[in-house]
This record gives structure tokens, sequence and C-alpha cells, in this order.
């Protein structure tokens, strides 16, 4: 029954890391994939331990489950950070928004000291 | 049996982000689809260490996440230093 | 102080990966050899790192800010839930109901670790993305469906629902 549970958990988060990674493929910008994949790939990584961890049995393998509990705070933590200082190194780099983007504050509030440069 | 399907899927995942490292018209795009990657292979790391029983594996996952996160500043902090010179 | 608490969170760590336990004849020992390269380790840390650990570990041991960072926690992996199907859902769609911008919040939070702490949260909630903080407490958003383009109304969308937790808990 445990391991029925666990592989439920298991295929739902493999189908978000899916999901993020086509999304990765799909949308337009940097920034849109950014979130896509980050937001995707982070909770799917997450759920698959929640299936290892039931799969293996909380007390059976306590200390698989500590590791999994260790990693998932980690990556929690850590994915929206690295995703942050990648979009604004990427924003000083000087990639630019999607064309059919709506508003841009920072560009209104910071305006841009290089030429248009295309980073190809 | 259940597993080799789940090592396929994750493979897919793998394949489609390196597409991105390969594609990305940006070096951003580079940075980021290596970031996923990493996150990838952690996952990879949780199935194998239930597959098989043995806990070191997981050991491995959590070392990749911290040297993934770390590569991933740096890598940032690189590009955002170029943009500030130019 | 903050070092003494510093040391015991790196060999509770430690103890929690390597358990240096063993039961032998129906009791537990502890392995000492696995325990004495824990202390010494933590022990370097700490020594390297005493210039930067932050100040705080205090304002923890308060059992009304535990229990909001417990509802906090709650609130999260509700909002974390909803951004992934409000995600997939843009990205399975063939037309891709997208409508990104950058947008301006203002946040009355004070201190860097909330201000830090809120841009966390921002970054892992529905279509949302911190890409820059300003001190003073400005932030930047990059925004996947756009539905305010001025301060007042992204602030309320995207800011409120953490702020006030954040508050209780920190401040």
């Amino acid at each position: 029954m445990n391991s029925v549970i666990g592989m439920i958990f298991v295929a739902v988060g493999l189908a978000f890391n899916v999901l993020g990674c086509i999304g990765m493929i799909r949308l337009p910008d940097m920034y849109n994939r950014l979130q896509a994949s980050t937001k995707c790939v982070t909770m799917g990584t997450c759920m698959v331990m929640i299936g290892v961890m039931i799969s293996a049995g909380f007390l059976h393998s306590a200390q698989l489950s500590a590791r999994c509990i260790i990693c998932m705070v980690f990556i929690l933590i850590t994915a929206p950070t690295a995703a942050h200082a990648l979009a604004h190194g990427a924003y000083s780099f000087g990639v630019r928004l999607w064309e059919k983007s709506v508003v841009n504050r920072y560009e209104e509030d910071f305006p841009k000291k290089s030429t248009d440069q295309d980073h190809e | 049996m259940l597993f080799i399907p789940a090592y396929l899927v994750l493979l897919a995942c793998c394949g489609l982000c390196l597409y991105r490292v390969g594609r990305g018209p940006t070096a951003a795009d580079r940075a980021m689809a290596i970031d996923i990657l990493g996150i990838v292979v952690v996952c990879f790391t949780a199935l194998l260490s239930l597959k098989t029983g043995e806990v070191f594996y997981m050991d491995i996952g959590i070392s990749w996440a911290i040297l993934s996160f770390i590569g991933t500043i740096a890598l940032a902090k690189h590009l955002e230093g170029r943009g500030f010179d130019e | 102080m903050k070092q003494v608490a510093m040391f015991l969170l790196l060999l509770l760590l430690w103890v929690v990966l390597v358990w240096p336990f063993e039961a032998a004849g129906g009791q537990i020992h502890l392995v000492a050899g696995e325990l004495v390269p824990g202390i010494f380790v933590a022990l370097l840390v700490v020594l390297i790192m005493r210039h930067s650990i932050p100040e705080g570990f205090k304002a923890w041991i308060n059992p009304v800010r535990l229990f909001w960072f417990v509802v906090y926690v709650g609130v999260f992996v509700f909002y974390v839930i909803k951004a992934n199907f409000d995600v997939a859902y843009r990205i399975i769609h063939p037309a891709m109901p997208i409508h990104p911008g950058i947008v301006k919040v203002k946040t009355t939070l004070k201190t860097r670790a909330g201000i830090a702490m809120l841009a966390n949260a921002i970054a892992l909630t529905p279509g949302t993305l911190t890409l820059h903080a300003e001190e003073n407490g400005d932030l930047y958003v990059h925004w996947i469906n756009v539905k305010a383009t001025d301060v007042e109304g992204a602030t309320g969308y995207i800011v409120s629902r953490f702020e006030w937790l954040i508050k209780r808990i920190l401040e």
C-alpha cells in the first residue's frame, strides 16, 4: 500500500518535471522560461522525494528519510535564490524581454546605459 | 519494473535541458538550463537510492545540489559583472 | 553566544547525516570514532565563519513566532501547488495565454531578512519572480500574467498574500 502511494507521488512529480522542461523549450523569452522551469522542476523534485520517503518507509529507513528532508529543504531555499540571481544577472547582461511584454517598470526607473546589443 | 519508465522520463528531461543548453540564444539561457539539469540529477539520485536501497546515493544528491547552486550563483555573478563593464 | 548556537546546529546536522549510534546487545552505543570528526569539522567551520554569522538566533526561541512560522509554511505550500498548476496550464495550452511584464511593488517590511524572505516567497508563487530588490522595500517583479500595471494594484495582488505573515514572524 505504501509503495503504491509513493509511486503515485513519484509519477506526479515526474509529470511536473517534464512539464517544466517542456515549458523551458516552448516559452518565448528567458524570464518566462526561468519562471516555468524553476517552479515546476522544484516542486516536481520535492514530490519525487516525498514519494521516495513514503515508499521506503519513514521509520524503516530513517537515514534515507532524513537525507530526503534535508535535500528538500535545501532545494526549496536555494532554487528561488538561484532563479533571482540568474534573472538579475541576465538583466544586467542585456537579455531583453519578449517584444509582446506588457510593461517594464524596471527600465523606466533604471534606464540602461549600454546601447542595443545582441548577445547571440 | 516501474523504475525503467521513470528513468526514461528523467532522461527525456535531461535531453530537453541539453537541447536548451545547445540551442539557447543567450548565455543566460544556457546557465538556466544547467541549473535545472542539476535539480533533475538530484531527482535521479533519489530514485536510484530507492531502487538499490543504498543511502549514499542521497549523499551524492545533497552534494550535487550544493555544488549546482554554487555554480549557478557564480555564473550569474559572472553574467552580471560583464554587464557592468560594457 | 551565536557561535555556540551555530556549532550546535552544525553538530546536529552531522549527527543526523552520519548517525553515529550502534545497537549491540540490546543497548545503543555511541561510536566515538564517527562523532569526533564532526565536532572537529563543526569547530573549524565556526572558527572560519565567525564574523559572518547572522544575528537573531535568540529571536526564534519564541512560541508565537514559531506558531506563525508553521502557518506560513502551510500557506506557502498551498501557493506553491497553486502556482504549479497555473504554470502547467499556461505551458500546455496551445495558444500560451501569457502577458509577461515587469511591475514595481512596494513592501513595508523593514529588515533585510524580511525582504529576503518575501522575495523567496514571491519567486515560488503564481507567476511571479523577483528581479531586483532595493534597500527601501521596492521590489521589481517579473509577472507572467500582468493584471495591474500600477504600483498599488500590483502590490495588492502580489505582496499582500505574504506580508502580514512575515511581519508577524520577523518583526
